[in-house]
């Protein structure tokens, strides 16, 4: 479903050439859930930002469901960005004057999405937020927030969740919560679900581990035995 | 996103931050109200000199000496007679000439300095004139120089107060001459309002007592002179060709090929000079407050620059979630639109509001009158609305070309 063959990014700084990402070649099959694991100046989130098309590679090729994203102009990348690729931030990323309806509402309301208001709902519950649809996100927790902008990702039902360090503001009760979605939103709706992560603990919860290093994937091996995360923390609805 | 989402979102941003908006808006407030309150008094006040001058009659015309030589005027009463003629001059209807006096103007212990008019019959007529009371002048009083007047309500007023002045006695003096008893006969109706073209401080008596008892100048062949003829068309239609039966027939007499030693013009043509100045001047006005609409539209730049600098992770958001550059574009286009057309309804109400309020009131010892046109009205708003436009899309643009990485960054 994602192929990406040799790709380079490289950023101007000034008078130097900084090549944040130097020949990476990752195929991610559909239903997979991996994560993409390096310290921080590795080039993780660059990598994150070609593969959620937020950003166009250098040089190299990059296809998307077969489409070759390189080809694309900015209102393309903004069309896979709105229908194939849900977004989880570290920092939510949550509109202040939305309530948590509106804030999920987002996307589909640029993709001219039918029955918004059913699914943007039907998301809020699937997070067990379905009682918070009209709190805004400072009347929310930090997990709570979380769950908004996973509940945002996966309303639009994007072809793959990248989710960049979704756990890295929260406390490990809220991290449990968050990493319990994903994995359920894997193992039952067969979403494909990208983490990026700089710890090794959230990394081991996916199928997969995908090790970066100064711009190069140095390591790529499943994980033998994945971490479930706990159950009890997602029913029970705490924040 | 369609229309209606786009028009949601934009008056939500709007809303979020209510001083800043109604801040923003002000500029255009103030701006079109100012436009439409100084249009419609410079309007008000061409309505009244229009309806002051239409109501002297708009088939009149006046003939006045050019005044070239040493002379002065060289019209004389015979020009006057020679243009009542079927033949020559069919389109004329009826002749008023006049002779023009400054004098003073005593009854009892009051006096009062004014214009004193030489005239005939006919001169009522010409000038649309009705009387308040009494009689006009007659033919017979004009044969026989007989020494009445008609006074303007405004003389009357001074001479005689709440008195009856007809029948009532008035000395009139000019330069020259000594002054000389006239029995009041009638009081002009009262005109009022603007000064121009109403004879309310007049007086007036039979031409022939004008220059037979007050004074009088004499043309170098010994003919009285008048200072103007006045002359009503037999129709609106048949202005013009009165006039060219008129210049014939001076010329002729006056003997002149090439320039005229007169002067021929229509109330029409009064009308429209002055129409021309007025809106010339209301024009200049409705510029200067004109220019307050730009300032306003530089204030909407101003917000709607402060407003995406303090908005960028936003838009970082949006654009990650898939809106296009369009999309952010026609968002702050819309809310820098949705401004100034508020801004715009809401100076039109003070606007229309203040034109109101100043209409027949009397201000520093004028009063003005306030014509609000539904045009100026539109014409402000539309305005307002293409400087929103026009403003809003730097700073628009401006957002729609962020990159959603650097935005989302945006601390």
């Amino acid at each position: 479903m994602i192929d990406l063959k040799d790709v380079t990014k490289v950023y101007r700084m000034g008078e130097i050439d900084v090549a944040a990402l130097n020949g990476v070649t990752i195929r991610i099959e559909e239903g997979e859930l991996m994560s993409i694991m390096g310290p921080s100046g590795s080039g993780k989130s660059t990598l994150m930002n070609v593969l959620g098309c937020l950003d166009a590679p250098t040089s190299g090729t990059y296809h998307f469901e077969g489409q070759d994203v390189g080809s694309l102009n900015d209102n393309g990348l903004a069309n896979i960005r709105n229908r194939k690729i849900g977004f989880v931030f570290q920092t939510y990323n949550l509109l202040p004057r939305l309530t948590a309806l509106g804030n999920v509402e987002l996307p589909m309301l640029y993709g001219n999405k039918k029955n918004r208001r059913r699914r943007a709902l039907e998301a809020l519950d699937r997070v067990g937020l379905g009682d918070r649809v009209n709190h805004r996100p400072t009347e929310l927790s930090g997990g709570q927030q979380q769950r908004v902008g996973i509940a945002r990702a996966l309303a639009k039902e994007p072809s793959v969740l990248l989710a960049d360090e979704p756990s890295g503001n929260l406390d490990s009760t809220s991290s449990q919560e968050i990493m319990t979605i994903l994995q359920k939103l894997n193992s039952e709706d067969g979403m494909t679900v990208v983490i990026v992560t700089h710890d090794s603990d959230v990394a081991n919860h996916t199928r997969r581990v995908v090790s970066v290093r100064d711009g190069v994937v140095v390591d790529d091996s499943a994980v033998a035995a994945p971490v479930q995360a706990g159950r009890s923390a997602w029913d029970g609805g705490r924040g | 996103m369609n229309p209606f989402e786009v028009i949601v979102t934009a008056i939500s941003s709007l809303g979020a931050n209510k001083l800043r908006t109604v801040l923003a808006l002000l500029g255009i407030v103030i701006g079109v109200a100012a436009v439409i309150s100084t249009m419609s008094v410079g309007r008000g006040a061409q309505a009244q000199v229009t309806a002051t001058i239409q109501g002297l009659g708009t088939n009149l015309l006046f003939v006045r000496p050019t005044g070239g030589g040493q002379g002065g005027s060289t019209l004389t009463l015979d020009d006057a007679y020679s243009l009542v003629d079927a033949d020559a001059a069919p389109s004329v209807a009826r002749v008023a000439p006049e002779i023009s006096l400054a004098g003073n103007i005593v009854a009892g212990g009051e006096s009062t300095f004014g214009q004193v008019l030489g005239i005939t019959p006919e001169f009522l007529s010409v000038r649309n004139y009705e009387m308040g009371s009494g009689q006009f002048i007659s033919g017979v009083q004009v044969q026989n120089i007989s020494e009445v007047a008609v006074l303007g309500p405004e003389i009357a007023e001074t001479l005689f107060g709440f008195r009856d002045p007809v029948g009532q006695s008035v000395r009139i003096g000019t330069g020259t001459g000594s002054a000389r008893h006239f029995t009041v006969i009638g009081v002009l109706e009262s005109r009022g309002g603007s000064p121009f073209g109403n004879l309310d401080s007049y007086a007036l008596i039979p031409i022939t007592t004008a220059y037979y008892r007050l004074e009088s100048q004499r043309t170098v062949q010994g003919e009285v002179t008048i200072g103007s003829i006045n002359v009503q068309a037999a129709d609106v239609d048949l202005i013009d060709a009165a006039i060219s039966e008129i210049d014939t027939i001076l010329r002729l007499r006056h003997r002149i090929t090439e320039t005229p030693d007169f002067t021929i013009a229509s109330q029409q043509a009064t009308i429209d000079t002055l129409t021309d100045t007025q809106e010339t001047f209301v024009v200049f006005l409705g510029v200067i407050a004109g220019i307050s609409l730009l300032v306003g539209g530089i204030g909407i730049m101003n917000i709607m620059l402060v407003s995406v600098t303090e908005r960028i992770r936003e838009i970082g958001i949006r654009k990650a979630m898939g809106a296009k550059k369009r999309d952010i574009l026609s968002q702050f286009v819309l809310e820098a639109v949705l401004l100034s057309f508020g801004g715009g309804l809401v100076g039109a109400v003070c606007g229309v509001g203040v034109s109101r309020f100043v209409d027949d009131r009397e201000l520093g010892g004028q009063t003005f009158q306030t014509v609000v046109t539904g045009d100026i009205t539109i014409l402000a708003i539309v305005v307002s609305v293409a400087i929103g436009l026009f403003f809003g899309i730097y700073p628009a643009v401006r957002a729609s070309n962020l990159h959603p990485i650097e935005a989302l960054r945006y601390e």
